[in-house]
């Protein structure tokens, strides 16, 4: 399901009071947008300066802050377990800010592949992995891969043997998770920022493996 | 939802318009821990009070956006009366805008 | 914080009701039985708190294995294929033991 509207892109503006100055007329949707930001504002519910600062950490966090986590597990077995002890305090050692919200990291093994997804709305590990692909949201994956994963996998490219366990995870209540893949096969000559290259966002939903070498 | 019919999964991914991000923008101070104005718990459920029809006519932070206004009305944090004037005001403002300059 | 009332490793069912209203609890898992994997800790139940109520008494959530075949008669995966859920106390009985997996 499509987000945009099949008109011009609004033109990106550095304040976030203005509305997007596009050809066409705003949205209900948009315009209930700008009112209710408005207000809220104009009632201090919140100011702009927290608002402005809201949206730069949106655009901060990207699947990078993940890959940084997941190359640190590879490289140093004491932080891996530290790492799926507690997500959060484990990113946070390396400058991640994961938030409140417990983030329970998933391991590959040669014996069970991990893919995630939220049937009931669209949980996801947004502090560690930013904004999830449209396909994440989509009626198609969130109906199909509880019930058919290996098919699902297969649209992605990824075949897990049937001597793996495929589990999937529906986060349904209070956790958000994240894919510890598997280290692949003749990387160990790479610097943990190498590795970091490898991990891919896909990878850390479960619908992929990492890159084997860089892209 | 899991479980249902569906097709194929389409990998195509938009880039998130600045509208979106404000959507997400304004959940995110809502619920944060300091404010707790709205639990994505309401937010959840508002979203599920939208209808069958929500998920396929409105796009994801539209959803949202619905939501959280429907919520914010019912906690008395804006009245219907303020929130309708001010989406008047603000498309006014933005035709405004959007037609100055150009025509003449 | 009272202790939890399942193991890990018990058998449990989700319970087979069909209320209205804001449910954490899948439709597709309804009536399934798996084992406690996980013991995840005490919130707030989400069925009070999306209707405004804060501060009621905290339940127990846990993380529930259940094998895919268990779930859906036309699995088409290998027999070994789980899938995990948190769900909450609320929506779990005990499976008893002549019927337990």
């Amino acid at each position: 399901m499509s987000d945009s509207h099949g008109h011009s892109h609004p033109h990106h503006q550095p304040h976030p009071f203005q509305p997007d100055i596009e050809d066409a007329p705003l949205t209900h949707y948009q315009l209930l947008e700008l009112a209710v930001g408005e207000l809220l504002m104009e009632k201090g519910i919140f100011s702009g300066d927290e608002f402005r600062r809201t949206l730069e950490d949106i655009d901060s966090r990207n699947p990078g802050d993940g890959a940084k986590v997941v190359a640190r597990a590879w490289t140093d077995p004491a932080f891996k377990e530290r790492l799926l002890a507690d997500t959060n305090a484990a990113a946070a050692e390396l400058g991640v800010d994961a938030g409140t919200i417990p983030i329970m990291t998933v391991e590959n093994t040669p014996d069970v592949h991990n893919v995630i997804v939220c049937t009931l709305c669209s949980c996801y590990p947004r502090l560690l992995l930013g904004l999830p692909p449209d396909w994440y949201k989509s009626r198609a994956y969130r109906s199909r891969v509880v019930r058919e994963p290996r098919s699902v996998l297969a649209e992605f490219g990824t075949t897990v043997p049937d001597d793996a366990e495929v589990r999937v995870h529906d986060s349904t209540a209070e956790l958000r998770y994240l894919v510890l893949p598997m280290r692949p096969e003749g990387t160990e000559g790479m610097t943990e920022q190498e590795l970091a290259g490898l991990v891919t966002r896909d990878c850390m939903i479960g619908v992929t493996l990492p890159n084997d070498s860089p892209s | 939802m899991g479980g249902m019919e569906a097709g194929p999964v389409d990998l195509a991914e938009h880039d998130y318009a600045p509208w979106e991000k404000r959507v997400d923008a304004i959940l995110r101070l809502l619920s944060a821990p300091q404010r707790k104005i709205l639990r994505v718990d309401e937010l959840r459920r508002g979203i599920e009070e939208l209808g069958p029809g929500a998920y396929d006519e409105l796009s994801y932070y539209e959803r949202w956006i619905a939501s959280i206004s429907n919520l914010l009305i019912e906690k008395g944090v804006i009245t219907i009366d303020e929130l309708g004037r001010k989406m008047a005001e603000v498309e006014a403002r933005h035709e405004a805008e959007r037609t100055k300059g150009g025509k003449a | 914080m009272s202790a939890p009332r399942f193991p890990l490793g018990a058998a449990v069912r989700i319970r087979r009701a069909w209320p209205p209203g804001h449910v954490r609890a899948p439709w597709y898992l309804r009536g399934c039985a798996g084992v406690i994997c996980h013991q995840v800790g005490e919130f707030g139940n989400p069925e009070e708190m999306a209707y405004g109520r804060y501060d009621g008494a905290k339940l127990m959530l846990y993380r529930v294995r259940f094998r895919q075949r268990d779930i859906w008669p036309d699995y088409k995966g290998p027999t070994r294929d789980t899938l995990d859920v948190e769900v909450y106390d609320n929506w779990l009985e005990p499976v008893e033991k002549e019927e337990a997996v």
